[in-house]
């Protein structure tokens, strides 16, 4: 089986995170693997390695689109297990919104299937966490007319059929759907594995495939601003909360409280 | 032709608050038109009307609740083109922001998600990272694809009620060839309290429930409030995930967040930030949640919860 993941290199969010520069794009100098992309990954090792791993001619390859620093995103993949990786770079596509991305991401995925081995599965997390739109699984399942099956608490592969438990809404749900399909997974399917010594020192070795826009067939009207279709007009940071009253229970602060809720009329 | 298409999905036998809201907003916008699945409850097509709605449009197939998004996207762009409409707002669930996410790229159209506000121009407002930045976006596409949060704005029915048309709209052949089909289907068990990602205020508790939601529960219902968690308490195991607020779990912004035994880490402070009013309960007086609240309380949250919901019921007789 072929898997690909998409992974995000994402500002930390332990952090303080900055909107900058004219086009409100995110501040990417503290950047990481987005936390969801590693139940994406975990997912796609475990059905590889069920499948008997690399020596049965199970592929997972992890796949970043970013600037030049989101190649860290790729190689924290391969030292958790990845098996190979691809980063798509292309200065033109800064700024893209989420049809931009899923068109060039889309992109991608042709061209890791043109190897004559088409990609069965694309694995992503529930949401970047930084972006936190989740439109991409559904605009990359779009653009490559493929089914999509979101938010899995629980997968299986059979038979040509990916099977997947939802959860999150207010249904518990079983779905199907046949391969290729796009799949996102919830934070509750798994426990990521981290990346010990060996798998450090492994990754070393491992192929990371740089890609461009010529490589995957598009040109630069079509991706980053200039093939955005929404546009940040402006972003304001917040004003910080500031603390209110603060009070120590003096066998009584029950009550202050109801006080304090009936003056904001909330009772 | 219509300004504005409203999606409305399977509301069974009335329509949701957050419905009425996105009426409400597309009143705003202009002439105002409904694509709708499920059975159309005579009441619901009346408060249809009285919020404005010009037409309402049904799939021709009822088929589409078997099925995950892209079939609901495939009628919902049919509709679209039938209507006019240069705006199209769907709720912000997980499904109503991907079958925006699918719409867009059918229609050619940029999608905005989180929507908090939109102008009679379509340019909407969120806020992002976290609620750290408000911005304001705009599609520069024909049509427009918003999913707004709920609680944004007060529904309001339109002055002179309207008796809309109701119109059957093809849905493509091919659209339930190579989408994933719901094979079983579980309804789970119903709190009988306000659901978590509407609710206007949210009583929430973390490591310093230790095991016991008990008294955050009876402080909700007193306050007919939603009850929430932080990820340490569902990953725990002392209350279900769907609890779960923030990033991975449930998007909040109720007029009023009770916080108890959260310590306030950046995450914790992230899911409750968009709040109006927050209130938090916890022992530790260095907790980092009292840098945001508008009322902390330094105690325990054993005795100030339960002595807080006994003043409420006295007070409510």
């Amino acid at each position: 089986m072929k898997i690909v993941v998409l992974v995000k290199h994402v500002p930390d969010a332990q952090f303080d995170r900055h909107i900058t520069g004219p086009a409100n794009t995110s501040d990417r100098d503290e950047s990481i693997l987005s936390e969801l992309d590693e139940y994406a990954l975990e997912a796609a090792l475990q059905l590889a390695e069920e499948r008997g791993g690399p020596k049965a001619g199970n592929e997972v390859i992890a796949l970043s689109m970013g600037p030049s620093g989101a190649v860290n995103a790729v190689k924290k993949s391969l030292q958790i297990g990845a098996y190979s990786g691809f980063h798509l770079s292309d200065d033109a596509l800064a700024g893209s919104d989420a049809a931009a991305t899923s068109l060039a991401l889309a992109a991608a995925i042709r061209h890791i299937s043109a190897d004559g081995r088409p990609v069965d599965l694309v694995l992503t997390g529930m949401a970047s966490t930084d972006g936190e739109t989740s439109l991409i699984p559904a605009q990359l399942a779009e653009r490559l007319s493929l089914p999509q099956v979101t938010f899995a608490s629980s997968l299986e592969v059979a038979g040509g059929q990916v099977t997947a438990r939802r959860d999150a809404g207010p249904y518990s749900e079983t779905v199907e759907a046949p391969l290729p399909a796009v799949v996102s997974v919830t934070d509750q399917i798994n426990e990521p594995r981290y990346p010990n010594f060996k798998g450090i020192l492994a990754a070393k070795k491992k192929k990371i495939t740089p890609l461009t826009l010529s490589d995957i067939g598009l040109d630069a009207s079509q991706v980053g601003l200039a093939g955005s279709w929404t546009v940040v007009e402006s972003a304001e940071a917040r004003p910080p909360r500031t603390a209110g009253t603060i009070i120590t229970d003096e066998g009584d602060a029950g009550i202050k409280l109801v006080d304090f809720l009936a003056a904001q009329k909330l009772l | 032709m219509a300004n504005a298409l409203v999606f409305i999905d399977n509301p069974g036998a009335a329509l949701k608050k957050s419905s009425l809201e996105l009426l409400t907003i597309a009143r705003s916008l202009g002439e105002t038109a409904v694509a709708f699945t499920g059975e159309l409850n005579d009441d619901v097509a009346a408060t249809l009307g009285a919020y404005g709605a010009t037409t309402v449009y049904r799939p021709s197939t009822d088929d589409l609740e078997n099925y995950l998004v892209g079939p609901k996207a495939a009628y919902l762009a049919a509709a679209a083109a039938e209507s006019g409409a240069t705006t199209v707002l769907l709720d912000n669930s997980p499904e109503g922001k991907e079958i925006a996410g699918r719409l867009g790229i059918k229609l050619n159209a940029g999608v905005i998600t989180d929507v908090v506000g939109v102008e009679p121009d379509g340019t909407a407002h969120k806020s992002v990272l976290a609620g750290s930045y408000n911005t304001s976006a705009k599609a520069t596409t024909p049509v427009t694809v918003l999913s707004v949060k709920a609680n944004n704005v007060e529904p309001a029915p339109a002055g002179e009620a309207s008796v809309p048309a109701i119109t059957t709209v093809d849905v493509p052949a091919d659209a339930v060839a190579g989408s994933a089909r719901i094979s079983a289907r579980a309804e789970k068990p119903v709190s009988g309290r306000p659901d978590l990602s509407e609710a206007r205020i949210v009583v929430a508790g973390g490591r310093g429930v230790d095991g016991d939601f008990g008294p955050l529960e009876e402080l909700a219902d007193a306050l007919g409030a939603a009850v929430g968690a932080s990820r340490a308490a569902t990953d725990a195991g002392w209350i279900g995930h769907d609890a779960q607020v923030g990033q991975t779990g449930v998007t909040v912004s109720p007029q009023l967040y009770i916080s108890a035994g959260i310590s306030g880490a950046i995450q914790q402070k992230a899911g409750m930030q968009t709040s109006k009013v927050i209130v938090a309960v916890n022992k530790d007086a260095e907790s980092p949640v009292f840098e945001i609240a508008d009322y902390g309380i330094i105690g325990d949250l054993f005795k100030v919860i339960p002595q807080a919901t006994a003043e409420i019921k006295k007070r409510k007789g």
